[in-house]
């Protein structure tokens, strides 16, 4: 009888520490569970931070080097400007409280916010600031620093923000099953038409376009550094990993090595697309070409990185690297469009195509694309929503460039231009001590 | 057989040249310079700091011709490089002794045209 009552005692305790341990490895779990999203984000977030580097490098490389400490300026300002936008209204809009799904309204100013929402400003922002950037390229060499400035401020205040609640947010175009993992859409089609309409309110560089007669000849403007560029592309490509695996946003969804691995092999598969195409087309292989064929790969895959398999990524990166090289020189050519560094193409072009990609290459347990099986829903609503953002951003990036063209004036005199942005808008020489040619 | 030399600002080369090709005139040298007239100089600021930047950029431009296209050469000059500003630049025409072309030694008035 003692013997039992001692075994019971025993066992008793024993499953009370054992529920004791169990609780507490469970708070241990959870705690390491935060800690590794905390860790794995804030870092994600410092490399999509460095792909500003790789914006202002692509640019700076691309164009003229009259210009060069302009471009540097306005990626300076838009990722600055653009931080604090954010932190006052533009995450409010994005990730507030939504109302009727089109727009959220609260969180101004991230009050009171904790650990959690610092950590999600956090890798939001650097988003947010890859959108504004993305437009400098396309306006590079003929815009008032002043008027860019306000622009930047407007995009990610406002334009980023409505459509990024629409898809991310928890907005309508979520609610219909639209898939956008970490941004073709949110992100490279904003910009990139944001691009488009800024390149077409300012109109072509001085002695791009040639009228003679009836006819008009596009006159290549060469850029100045192309290992610069190239730098600035392998630095994309490297800031593209946070991007994308960061998009997770969780460090222990194991999924980020099947993202890494679709990254990388659409980036590929895009510059062997461009290179392939220039070659065909010019007799040889186009470098600055090619360089924008990796960019368009990666904007390609950025929607479908999470979904897709690694032969559905390449074949996603190959048609995005032979778009960029068609749509660069039907937009040239034919529209008479000047975008210095292709953003248009690369980021407005290539971002619809990855998200329309996504409907037809889909492979995951809820998102299915044609190709496997899923029908045509899929690629309807991403069909959908690509055009609908496009068409919000065309309209209010017309409307902001239309206000800031009356008021501040959006475009630099002719002889500013002649004599190059560096001294006309910051009295300053990028390049002392090297002989500068501005003759064109 | 003149060598006009001329020096201009150097954003006006496009349009020289354009109004060098209307009057049939395909020959040209073009040399970077430094150089300042009366214009001076201009100011940049480093850091919040003036600089003074005494020698300014100017394109040399020499064109050699004979006789009959010396008033066509500085009408196209005159008119490419004419932004009725100080610093636009001046023109020098020098008479030329002998020029020969290396490939075929042709010499004289044959070697310019």
């Amino acid at each position: 009888m003692k013997k039992r009552r001692t075994i019971m005692t025993g066992g008793l305790a024993v499953v009370g520490s054992a529920a004791l341990w169990a609780a507490e490895v469970q708070s241990t779990l959870v705690l390491h569970q935060q800690a590794i999203d905390m860790i794995w984000l804030l870092f994600a977030s410092t490399l999509v931070f460095f792909m500003q580097a790789g914006f202002a490098m692509v640019e700076t490389g691309l164009t003229r080097a009259k210009n060069a400490g302009n471009i540097i300026m306005k990626n300076m300002m838009d990722f600055s400007v653009g931080a604090l936008v954010f932190w006052a209204v533009g995450y409010a809009f994005m990730y507030g409280n939504s109302q009727g799904g089109l727009i959220g309204f609260s969180q101004f100013f991230i009050i009171d916010a904790d650990t959690t929402l610092m950590r999600d400003w956090m890798f939001q922002v650097v988003f947010a600031a890859t959108a504004a950037t993305i437009v400098s390229g396309a306006m590079a060499e003929r815009t008032r620093f002043s008027a860019y400035l306000a622009y930047s401020m407007v995009i990610s205040a406002c334009i980023y923000p409505i459509s990024g609640h629409w898809i991310w947010g928890g907005g309508w175009l979520g609610q219909l099953g639209f898939h956008d993992f970490a941004g073709s859409t949110v992100v490279h089609a904003v910009g990139g038409t944001a691009a488009l309409v800024g390149a077409l309110f300012l109109g072509p560089r001085i002695g791009k376009y040639v009228i003679q007669g009836d006819t008009i000849t596009s006159k290549a403007i060469l850029g100045h550094n192309l290992p610069l560029a190239s730098l600035g592309v392998f630095i994309l490509w490297f800031g593209w990993y946070g991007f994308n695996a960061g998009s997770t946003l969780s460090g222990t969804d194991a999924n980020m090595a099947t993202i890494a691995v679709t990254t990388t092999l659409a980036a590929s598969s895009g510059a062997v697309g461009a290179m392939g195409l220039s070659w065909k087309q010019f007799g040889k292989p186009d470098v600055s070409m090619t360089l924008n064929g990796a960019l368009a790969g990666l904007v390609g895959i950025t929607a479908g990185t999470a979904v897709v398999t690694p032969l559905g990524a390449i074949i996603i990166g190959f048609i995005a690297g032979l778009l960029v090289v068609v749509s660069v020189r039907y937009i040239d050519i034919r529209l008479h469009i000047d975008d210095p560094v292709g953003a248009v193409s690369v980021h407005g072009i290539c971002g619809v195509w990855g998200t329309i990609a996504v409907g037809l290459f889909a492979r995951g347990d809820a998102v299915r694309g044609l190709f496997y099986g899923g029908g045509l829903r899929q690629l309807g609503v991403q069909t959908l929503g690509a055009f609908t953002v496009v068409a919000w951003v065309l309209v209010s990036s017309t409307l902001l460039f239309f206000l800031i063209t009356r008021t501040l004036g959006l475009r630099v005199d002719a002889d500013h231009e002649l004599a190059g942005l560096d001294l006309s808008e910051h009295s300053t020489e990028s390049y002392s001590g090297f002989q500068i040619f501005t003759t064109m | 057989m003149k060598l006009i030399i001329a020096y201009i600002q150097p954003e006006k080369l496009t349009a020289v040249k354009q109004a060098l090709y209307a009057r049939q005139i395909y020959k040209i040298s073009v040399t970077n310079a430094m150089g300042c007239g009366q214009q001076k100089g201009y100011t940049e600021t480093y850091r919040g700091v003036d600089i003074e930047v005494n020698l300014l950029k100017k394109l040399r431009i020499e064109i050699a011709v004979n006789d009959a296209f010396v008033d066509a050469t500085v009408a196209a000059i005159l008119a490419g490089a004419e932004s009725g500003t100080i610093g636009d630049g001046k023109i020098f025409i020098l008479p030329i002794e002998e020029c020969v072309r290396i490939r075929n030694k042709d010499s004289g008035e044959r070697a310019i045209g």
